[in-house]
């Protein structure tokens, strides 16, 4: 499992750029609890990437829990279902975490009425009866997305486009974020399950070959899942380095199995598809216990948090409750942030409900929040080292700045992956990202435009 | 003294085939190019703003030559005086746009609009933009970044720090339209300058619900409609709970400033109303 250079053990990592901030994983010895259904449930229609989702109940309507209350609008969509029992109360458009307000179901939780096809039973059903094509059916019906923050809808990635095969599967274990131990937790306590979600997987795609990449700041997980791997032909666990941002799909590619996908292709290009721990146990539960993607783990957490912990909360409940849970939110906060420290997102409110996508919530106090003062450029290239794409981050932050597309789109931009490693690593805090991404979406205008 | 000789002699042959290649290339790839073109950029104000639609005043000048109609072409720098010129010099008819102005829809300083957030990023309102709804309850305001300030370049913008708006300098604004194109929220807008300068529009974009917009800013446009019906002249229409005056059915009757229940109908240059104000402002706060 190691590779062996200059006569020593050295863990695999990926190969170009990455940086190693504190890891803070306050919560990692917290089992997960579950937290009681709220009163009032909000549900964006917009939890992933791709179209909304399109409302099919209307106010008035009684609802149970798994019942389907948007309908996918297209094949890149994802339907989403009711996590209570209830009466919709109305459906208004109300600020989530993007920031901006936008439409969304509101639930008043009345009882706790699940739908008759849902199995709540605890036991684990080993047996894989579905057939690849009743999977694949099943992901989309359940509505599930990618779990580890990106929200990308899972039955797209699990149908190659034509003329593309697939020979592996890798399961992303890495929870590289600081802070964020919501993957790892549920790798300690539902292994089983996320292991028969990962085989789920390899039927639906039809491979043989799973590698779970977990990196080695998480031990007992490493040892659990091997052990539990044993039995199962094909699937194995990889061990990381711990380098930040392992997490990304070509990045976690690249560690595993050394491939590494052109620039501007998906990872199909090199017959590799990851998938999200998370995302295995939600297919485990969609296809054994025809259970729709209505919960998920979330880790609160923060330095003067007085109770860190993982939760186990239904989409749609405030942030609020989510921090009261972990001790109320602390005098000092300066910044309470939906994600992990680097690629997640500050929020402007806390009662934004929590979706599909959020892995954590992140409560930064106020010394450590805030962002220092922006200075010159010195030219010392640490950007460009630490850029896990080859990019030049500091060139990128000029063309964006000066509005030269043309430039930007040669120097790659659309490759970056916005982990914020260069952000991170600027002595002199220039705001990097901030207008890469701006001119991410700039060129992207541009590019789309060009092909119409 | 034959050296001398012998040297001027092959200069000047090498000189003289060289020129009758140059001749020779230069009548094979001569391009032709209508003297005209150089005439209508010098009567252009060179200022290369791009407010006409083309790159640059050269682009400009070429597009005048080349059409056949130009009353629909506009030099908004220049105004009906420079068009006046160009058609004078191509032998056509100039067109008679309007002079325009810009005009900032919002009005939600720091006095009538609370901050609920702090926003700290890029100081750019493009990022900003990208990021979130800003730092207030409104999503569809002004960021205070002063995008349209930088891409001013004729000193016509200034950010107030007291209001955390940008201001338009009306004497120096030429409506080019660079601000317009730089705000990512599209507050800002080319109107009729007016007679005597004297304007009326919505300074507002919230297409919130009332009561939102109401909560997130003291002056928004609220979409109660009371504009819309008291408008003698069909100019206001509502739209997304937004009131919009158009500008050519405009007569300047100022009736809707009066109406208007969050004052978010601005009318600017307007001499100081008669003692008729007063009597209307108990009206107005009853209204409320």
């Amino acid at each position: 499992m190691q590779q062996k250079i200059g006569g020593q053990n050295v863990l695999k990592t990926f190969s170009l750029g990455g940086i190693h901030p504190s890891e803070n994983k306050r919560s990692a010895d917290r089992p997960v609890e579950i937290l009681p259904v709220p009163p009032v449930v909000t549900i964006p229609i917009a939890q992933h990437i791709g179209a909304p989702a399109t409302p099919i109940v209307q106010k008035g309507d009684a609802v149970k829990v798994g019942q389907v209350i948007a309908q996918s609008s297209g094949f890149v969509s994802a339907n989403i279902h009711s996590p209570v029992s209830g009466k919709v109360e109305k459906i208004d458009d109300v600020v989530d975490a993007s920031g901006y307000r936008r439409t969304a179901i509101l639930i008043k939780t009345e009882g706790d009425e699940w739908e008759a096809s849902i199995d709540r039973s605890p036991d684990i059903k080993k047996e894989i009866t579905a057939s690849a094509e009743e999977i694949l059916q099943r992901i989309s019906a359940a509505g599930i997305v990618g779990l580890g923050g990106a929200t990308f809808p899972a039955h797209v990635k699990l149908s190659p486009p034509p003329g593309k095969t697939c020979d592996i599967l890798i399961i992303n274990g890495v929870e590289c974020e600081p802070y964020l131990t919501s993957d790892h937790r549920l790798m300690l306590e539902k292994g089983e399950e996320m292991l028969i979600g990962v085989q789920l997987l390899m039927r639906a795609l039809k491979v043989e070959k799973a590698i779970v990449g977990i990196e080695n700041n998480k031990p007992d997980a490493i040892h659990h899942i091997s052990q539990l791997c044993q039995a199962i032909p094909g699937v194995s666990v990889q061990p990381l380095k711990v380098q930040y941002p392992q997490g990304g799909e070509k990045q976690l590619i690249d560690a595993c199995i050394g491939r590494q996908i052109p620039s501007g292709k998906l990872p199909i290009e090199v017959g590799a598809v990851v998938q999200n721990v998370g995302t295995a146990f939600a297919v485990y539960e969609a296809v054994q216990k025809n259970k729709p993607l209505i919960e998920r783990i979330v880790t609160v957490t923060g330095l003067s948090v007085k109770k860190p912990g993982n939760y186990l909360a239904r989409i749609g409940t405030p942030m609020a409750d989510l921090i009261e849970a972990a001790g109320g939110l602390p005098e000092d906060t300066g910044k309470v942030i939906g994600g992990g420290p680097m690629m997640g997102k500050a929020l402007t409110s806390i009662d934004i409900p929590l979706t599909k996508g959020s892995s954590g919530i992140l409560i930064m106090p106020r010394e450590i929040a805030s962002r220092k003062p922006v200075e010159n450029c010195i030219r010392c290239s640490k950007c460009v080292s630490v850029c896990p794409m080859g990019l030049s981050p500091y060139l990128l932050m000029t063309l964006a700045e000066k509005a030269i597309w043309d430039r930007a789109e040669e120097e790659k931009i659309m490759d970056c992956i916005e982990c914020g490693s260069c952000s991170f690593t600027c002595p002199s805090s220039r705001p990097l990202l901030d207008y890469i991404r701006l001119g991410k979406g700039k060129v992207g205008q541009i590019m789309r435009s060009r092909t119409k | 003294m034959s050296v001398v000789l012998i040297t001027i002699v092959t200069l000047a042959g090498l000189g003289a085939i060289a020129a009758v290649i140059l001749y020779l290339a230069a009548k094979k790839f001569q391009v032709f190019e209508d003297p005209r073109i150089d005439k209508v950029e010098e009567a252009l104000p060179a200022t290369n703003c791009g407010g006409c639609g083309f790159p640059g005043c050269r682009a400009f000048a070429e597009a005048l030559v080349k059409a056949d109609d130009i009353s629909s072409m506009n030099c908004p720098v220049g105004g009906a005086d420079t068009m006046s010129s160009v058609a004078a010099i191509l032998g056509k008819e100039a067109g008679s746009a309007k002079p325009q102005i810009a005009v900032l829809r919002c009005n939600g300083s720091c006095e009538h609009r609370p901050k609920l957030t702090n926003y700290q990023g890029a100081s750019s309102c493009a990022v900003a933009a990208a990021l979130y709804g800003g730092e207030t309850g409104c999503s569809y305001g002004c960021y205070g970044c002063g995008d349209c300030v930088v891409s001013c370049q004729f000193d016509a913008m200034y950010m107030d720090e007291a209001t955390g708006l940008p201001v338009i300098i009306e004497d120096n604004c030429v409506a080019c339209g660079a601000c317009v194109e730089a705000c990512p929220k599209d507050l800002i807008e080319l109107r009729n300058k007016g007679p005597k300068s004297r304007r009326i529009f919505v300074s507002c974009m919230n297409k919130d619900k009332g009561a939102v917009a109401k909560k997130a800013c003291a002056v928004a446009c609220i979409g109660c409609g009371k504009c819309h019906k008291v408008c003698p002249y069909e100019a206001i229409t509502m739209n997304n709970n937004l009131a919009y005056i158009d500008y050519e059915k405009c007569k300047l009757c100022r009736k809707c400033v009066e109406v208007c229940p969050t004052n978010s109908i601005h009318e600017l240059n307007f001499p100081p109303r008669k003692p008729k104000v007063e009597q209307e402002t108990p009206e107005q706060a009853q209204a409320e």
